[in-house]
């Protein structure tokens, strides 16, 4: 099966991307394929490289970048919505005249077309959120 | 890509308190260059989204309402709306604008797009999909 997965709320604020995280690493243990998980909402924030929660918490954004290293996962963050939260990479951060970038190494900004793209060619689409 | 599928956007939440219904509406106008088979549904505080007499001007946040009427030339064209919610918030489908499409099928008439459910008939307008997008 190919999955394809949306997170569509905060890190730490909400479950989803925990959710996401644990449904992605058991249905790739499983087998499954995994295409894409689209970041949309204020799930965008799980992108960026800056937070630091307490140590003997869970490390969101490094989960994410490690298995996304370990299975080549597509990590995708919206891009209009990134930018109306502050995510920015390196060339966006350049276009827009902006000082800093914040990306996560694994993740990638692109448009919303890539949330379509994945609802056609994944066989389920999921969304973890409210 | 030549696939076609049935693209469902549920709308749940009121227009302006939370960012959902907004954003929603972006992935609606990007998908429609997709060219699938697109239908909306509208429950719970998502009904307050097709409000006619929307003014945002004390709020601060833009009035994105119109967009929902353009939806049409986007051929967006199938506006589902759970009468059920409509009742428990005191609304009725006067209360909502008038969103029409014209149908190339037949001479470009105008059609409305809203198209009133029972809770019921919105779960089998569900199980119908094979993408089910929720904000």
């Amino acid at each position: 099966m190919k999955f394809g997965i949306v997170v569509s709320e905060g890190p730490y604020q909400h479950q989803a991307s925990d959710s996401a995280y644990n449904f992605v690493k058991a249905a790739l243990a499983k087998g499954h394929e995994v295409s894409r998980v689209f970041f949309y909402h204020d799930g965008v924030n799980v992108g960026t490289r800056l937070s630091i929660p307490p140590q003997d918490d869970r490390q969101i954004q490094e989960q994410w970048t490690k298995l996304g290293k370990e299975h080549d996962l597509d990590l995708v963050i919206c891009i209009a919505a990134a930018q109306r939260r502050g995510l920015l990479d390196e060339n966006e951060a350049k276009r827009q005249g902006k000082n800093a970038d914040n990306i996560a190494e694994g993740f990638r900004i692109s448009g919303l077309g890539q949330l379509i793209e994945m609802g056609i060619q994944a066989d389920r689409t999921i969304t973890f959120g409210d | 890509m030549s696939e076609v599928k049935k693209f469902l956007y549920v709308n749940r939440k009121a227009p302006y308190g939370t960012i959902y219904a907004q954003e929603s509406l972006e992935v609606v106008l990007i998908g429609a260059a997709f060219d699938q088979d697109v239908s909306l549904a509208f429950l719970d505080d998502g009904v307050f989204q097709l409000t006619k007499g929307q003014d945002t001007k004390e709020i601060g946040l833009k009035n994105f309402s119109a967009t929902y009427r353009a939806l049409g030339d986007y051929e967006v064209t199938k506006l589902y709306v759970e009468k059920e919610s409509l009742t428990e918030r005191g609304l009725t489908l006067d209360d909502l604008q008038n969103i029409e499409y014209e149908d190339e099928d037949d001479d470009y008439a105008e059609k409305p797009s809203i198209r009133l459910v029972s809770r019921a008939e919105m779960a089998d307008v569900m199980a119908d999909q094979d993408v089910v997008l929720s904000f």
